[in-house]
């Protein structure tokens, strides 16, 4: 038997820190992926500058 | 000694991530990116799919933000009223300040966040809708006049506007009049919610129109509102936005509003109670329907648009 007892509180608290590891992991996907939009198309250059959707 | 030694109350009281989450007022988030994706997809300019879908997040957890402020500095009426006895703050499980914390952070981000993945305008815009909801209608006019949720009302009906100046970058007459029908709209929708919550916005001293003016009235005013707003949802129809399906729409809709409107309308008190308010009820319940399907019709007229089955 192990010494550290698994209490409800202990999941709450894991799945508060999961929940918020996924919405960080998120906002970084997100991140990613409209600069990635945001430079292919080329949203960046001078010319385009103006132009922002 | 282990922590499971701990008081298991206090235990009880520690929030999860769904009780954080809760703050954020999902079902009203749900109404906000509904109404915003077709305000962004009705607009005559095409957005990339990324930021289409980003924006609309932003617009989202600013709308939630929103919601984690209206619920830090209503804690007190929170308390009282039993609709609300359950969330995250009467309920103990999230503090104010905690709360008050989420709230500006998510705003200050979503703000931010909007503005970078679409246009500054765009941000702007989100950024007045939660100074709108949280100071305008929270704290000023909520606790203030029976007019707090006709006004009030304004900061549900931005999100088709934001949604539209994420793609255009700007505002048009038909996104002021997507602004227009939910605002319009949102008066008979918590009248109607009123007059069967019964005692709650006395009890918390929320001077709601039921409660200063009496329940008469109300049917009365729900009745106005609900004529307006058939103007509004049918004029529609012939502007940009619009179409065939649209009207059709807005016709049947608009007629089965207005007949439950008449219907409340003429009712006293004692026979609603004595049916424990069916009417109201079924009348709060097609106001759900009604503001989906006028906005489901509008996405629908813009989705068909080109294969040149959707508009006039």
């Amino acid at each position: 038997m192990g010494f550290q007892v698994e209490h409800e509180l202990h999941k709450r608290r894991l799945g508060r820190n999961v929940g918020l590891a996924a919405v960080l992991v998120g906002f970084i996907v997100i991140v990613f992926g409209l600069t990635v939009v945001k430079v292919t198309r080329g949203d960046y250059e001078p010319e385009n500058a103006a132009i922002q959707n | 000694m282990s922590d499971a030694s701990l008081n298991t109350n206090l235990q009880t009281q520690e929030a999860g991530f769904g009780d954080y989450f809760a703050l954020l007022k999902p079902r009203v988030m749900s109404l906000v990116v509904f109404t915003a994706l077709v305000g962004l997809l009705a607009a005559p300019v095409d957005v990339h799919p990324m930021i289409a879908f980003a924006s609309i997040l932003f617009i989202a957890v600013g709308g939630g933000a929103s919601g984690a402020l209206n619920m830090w500095w209503d804690a007190d009426i929170d308390a009282v009223m039993k609709r609300t006895q359950s969330r995250p703050i009467p309920s103990g499980k999230v503090t104010r300040d905690e709360a008050f914390a989420i709230g500006m952070t998510l705003s200050v981000f979503a703000c931010i966040m909007l503005a970078l993945a679409s246009n500054i305008f765009a941000g702007l815009l989100l950024a007045f809708t939660i100074f709108f909801y949280v100071v305008i209608y929270t704290m000023w006019l909520k606790r203030w006049t029976p007019q707090n949720i006709v006004i009030g009302g304004a900061a549900g009906a931005f999100p088709p506007m934001i949604g539209w100046a994420v793609a255009t970058g700007g505002v048009s007459v038909e996104s002021v009049l997507m602004f227009t029908l939910t605002f319009m709209w949102t008066p008979p929708h918590f009248w109607a919610l009123c007059l069967f919550m019964k005692s709650d916005y006395k009890d918390a001293g929320v001077p709601m129109l039921h409660v200063t003016h009496g329940r008469k009235s109300t049917r009365t005013h729900i009745l106005v509102y609900t004529l307006l707003l058939a103007v509004v949802a049918v004029g529609m129809a012939f502007t940009g936005v619009g179409g065939p399906i649209y009207l059709t729409v807005a016709l049947i809709l608009n007629g089965l509003f207005i007949a439950g409107a008449i219907s409340i309308w003429r009712r006293d008190e004692e026979v609603a109670e004595a049916d424990n308010y069916k009417r109201e009820k079924s009348f709060f319940g097609l106001s759900l329907l009604y503001l989906f399907l006028h906005f489901g019709a509008i996405l629908a007229e813009a989705t068909l648009a080109p294969y040149g089955l959707g508009g006039w």
